[in-house]
């Protein structure tokens, strides 16, 4: 009898299965997603808090006026269009109509003036230094924006992204310690899902913003950020169904192909374009053999890229061909001096040199599996052409103290490019970025007239054919001088169930991914 | 001295695991020879499994590196760390257990407390601390195996020569006048060896382990190939590459019972007392 039920149990899901099955063309409306979030972030408040797991999950609650698709074009999200001077000054947003804030007040153009004029350039360093080239930003109506700049300044556009110009309400925060401000515990956006709950060490919950703007969208229920603090627990958590969505960095490179291999695992590259991290070995400039531009260029032509490429980062990313990483903007691979693997001009260059057999120190990234191997292979790589290198062990900590404190020789390092070399590779570079205490700016040392100047016409020009130039001239620069052996374009790869559809569709990836997503 | 060799050669565990550390020893010496080429330089593809090339016949690891040519250099750092380590925490706990027993009261006193103290801090505990201060490097790990090891050989020595205090023979020294020095050096402790020896050759299996252990955690010296490291470097990839963790693991295994089981020899092969029981 119980066979029986069950038989005709099955036969009516298969039969529902089928006749459902053509019905289910579109987006399927409903279901939650199970995503890890690694590590735990310490708020989600993406205005004040800017990790990169904080965007992650505060980028489906907070919007920034434009959304950029994977080639960085800009699309319309808050603001539906925007124009800007021919002269290349003035930038005006029309926002879109009828949108509230998840808390039911209407959004309009004087919180785009108080969260860009006010609450951004307060807490977020790397917001304010853009926006000082703003000169003044007003709202003639309600639904337009207008930011006038006092020079031309080529990336503004990229800056309306939701992790660097994030929109706040500014009825909550107007006249609080925006820090402290208790909003920040249940943060208040416009975004297609709302702030649920955030059991700490557990997961945060978010859902579905009933009153979006955009009609349809989203299609899930609810996202269950799961907090997972081992990569193993994690890749089983993915195999027994537990998570649905392993976005990039959250298993061990190693894990990634077997994972991307198991049943029902789809693997994508993409969503990373806006950032593209790029990794690469820094040399110091001031003291010791890494000052001399031989040594740095026989370094270069020691490392063998493809084999780390292939073996340590699965074929996912680019092998670097210069300072400039795959997907940022002005790249030009033809102006760039190439080191591809070549001992043999390594040696040559160390022999005629005199390199006398000085120990390299190098307090390797300690960010896990992937990076102690890669500096293993470096060193075995150097170590081939006679270079001695004495491998470091450190905690985070540690290293980023060591790096602020200049106390190295060479050392691998990945950074953000922010899609434009004035947003994220000329802090690397330019004489007037180097500090001491800070493992991200120019801790080589490196220091050079022609490429300060080169990059601040490049940040300024107007025209983009102006600030090509440019660019290209300051890649050509860098990579005769060998400034730092670049290694891989990296890209972070987002393993899914398959059944979680169009998850990832703009430059910025899960970040901003989960208002199109939707689960068979 | 033949005594003990006989004694020592009846039992057929002992001899066992003396025959097992004597190819350990032999490995590790003749690695530079069977391996000329560094154990991290990568020679094949990554992940290959054992026995499919003669060239690297234990496999590869994840960045193709030799698994065969890493065990044999592997055990030269073993070895080399628990038999130096060994003695660093010899050089400690002799003096101090030496002078405890030999002087009593409130020296005695001092020294014991002294040496309660290490031993109340879990020593792997207290061993991943030194090492994490002192930065990851061969001479942090050898000093810290030796600091977490001493206590127990300062005990030992301490109730050895404490037996021996009362004896005649110390007695007779004093008197004719020989220095404490001379006493402790010359009389007692020659007197006490044999449990000494026995424990040593137990803390070089403990300090093996130790050192795979810290390795393991990451906290070896990233220059330096040794066992647990290799199992540390596989942890990650156990599922997809069984033989990066099985091979060094067996190693250590068989490594620190085959010391162990030498020690115990040693232990009833010093003690004539104990040898009539056993054939």
């Amino acid at each position: 009898m119980k066979a029986k039920l069950l038989g005709t149990l099955a036969t009516s899901l298969v039969l529902a299965a089928a006749l459902a099955g053509p019905a289910l063309a579109g987006p399927k409306e409903g279901g939650r997603a199970n995503v890890v979030i690694q590590p735990e972030p310490p708020g989600i408040m993406t205005g004040i808090v800017q990790n990169a797991p904080a965007q992650m999950v505060g980028g489906n609650i907070f919007e920034s006026l434009l959304r950029f698709d994977t080639e960085l074009k800009p699309h319309p999200q808050l603001a539906t269009s925007w124009e800007i001077s021919p002269d290349g000054l003035t930038y005006t947003f029309k926002l879109h109509p009828g949108v509230k804030w998840h808390d039911g007040k209407p959004f309009t153009s004087a919180d785009v003036v108080f969260s860009a004029d006010k609450f951004l350039r307060e807490t977020n360093p790397r917001t304010r230094a853009s926006l000082s080239h703003v000169e003044s930003i007003t709202a003639p109506d309600d639904l337009t924006v207008v930011f006038k700049l006092k020079e031309t300044f080529g990336p503004f556009i990229r800056m309306f992204e939701a992790g660097t110009l994030p929109m706040v309400p500014k009825h909550i925060y107007e006249g609080t310690d925006f820090k402290t401000n208790p909003a920040n515990n249940a943060p208040i956006g416009t975004g297609p899902f709302k702030f649920g709950e955030w059991v700490k060490g557990s997961h945060i919950r978010l859902v579905k913003n009933p009153d979006y703007y955009e009609k349809g969208l989203p299609h899930l229920d609810e996202i269950y950020w799961h907090v997972i603090p081992d990569a193993a627990a994690r890749a089983v958590a993915f195999e027994t169904g537990k998570i649905d969505i392993l976005p990039g960095g959250s298993v061990e490179n190693f894990d990634v192909a077997r994972l991307a291999k198991t049943k029902n695992a789809c693997i994508t590259d993409k969503g990373w374009e806006f950032f593209a991290p790029q990794a690469w070995l820094w040399f110091n400039h001031r003291q010791g053999v890494t000052a001399d531009v031989r040594f740095r260029k026989a370094v270069s032509y020691a490392i063998d890229r493809k084999f780390a490429h292939e073996a340590l980062w699965n074929g996912m990313g680019k092998v670097s061909t210069g300072p400039f990483a795959d997907s940022t903007a002005f790249r030009d691979d033809a102006a760039v001096v190439k080191y591809d693997y070549d001992p043999a001009k390594a040696k040559a260059l160390l022999k005629e040199m005199g390199y006398k057999g000085e120990v390299i120190r190098f307090p390797y990234m300690p960010y896990g599996e992937t990076w102690q191997r890669w500096a293993e292979a470096i060193k075995q790589n150097l170590e081939d052409v006679g270079i001695k290198v004495e491998l470091i062990a450190t905690d985070v900590a540690g290293w980023n103290k060591k790096m602020g404190d200049w106390d190295f020789d060479i050392s691998t390092t990945y950074l953000y490019q922010y899609g434009d070399p004035a947003l994220g590779v000329s802090r690397a570079y330019v004489s007037t970025n180097i500090s001491k205490g800070s493992p991200f700016n120019n801790v080589g040392g490196y220091v050079d007239a022609d490429v300060d100047k080169l990059f601040a016409e490049g940040a300024t020009g107007f025209p983009d054919s102006a600030r090509q130039k440019a660019y290209s001239a300051v890649q050509k620069k860098l990579s005769e001088d060998a400034v730092y052996a670049w290694l891989i374009d990296l890209k972070f790869p987002t393993i899914t169930h398959c059944n979680v559809k169009n998850l990832i569709t703009t430059g910025i990836g899960v970040n901003d991914g989960f208002k199109d997503a939707w689960i068979e | 001295m033949t005594g003990f060799w006989s004694r020592f050669r009846r039992r057929r565990l002992a001899m066992i695991g003396l025959i097992v550390v004597a190819l350990v020893v032999a490995l590790a010496v003749a690695a530079p020879y069977l391996y000329p080429q560094s154990p991290w330089k990568m020679v094949q593809r990554p992940f290959l499994p054992p026995f499919a090339n003669a060239m690297v016949p234990l496999g590869t690891d994840t960045l193709g590196r030799n698994v065969a040519s890493g065990l044999a250099h592997g055990a030269q750092v073993s070895l080399l760390i628990g038999i130096v380590s060994t003695l660093v925490a010899l050089a400690v706990g002799v003096p101090i257990g030496a002078i405890a027993g030999y002087f009593g009261g409130l020296v005695d006193d001092l020294l014991m407390r002294f040496t309660e103290f290490f031993q109340t801090v879990p020593s792997f505990a207290l061993a991943i601390v030194l090492v994490a201060i002192f930065q990851p490097s061969l001479v942090s790990v050898v000093v810290a195996i030796g600091v977490v090891g001493w206590p127990p050989v300062a005990r030992l020595v301490r109730g050895e020569v404490l037996a021996q205090r009362r004896r005649e023979y110390v007695e007779a020294a004093i008197l004719a006048g020989q220095s404490h020095f001379t006493i402790i050096t010359r009389q007692i402790l020659p007197n006490v060896v044999s449990p000494i020896v026995v424990l040593a050759s137990l803390m070089v299996a403990t300090a093996i382990l130790l050192e795979s252990s810290l390795s393991f955690l990451g906290l070896g010296d990233p220059s330096v190939m040794s066992w647990g490291y290799m199992i540390g470097a596989a942890r990650t990839v156990v599922r997809q590459a069984w033989w990066l963790s099985f091979f060094p693991g067996v190693a250590i295994l068989i490594t620190v019972l085959a010391i162990n089981l030498v020690g115990e020899g040693l232990a009833e092969a010093l003690d004539p007392r104990s040898s009539r029981d056993h054939h």
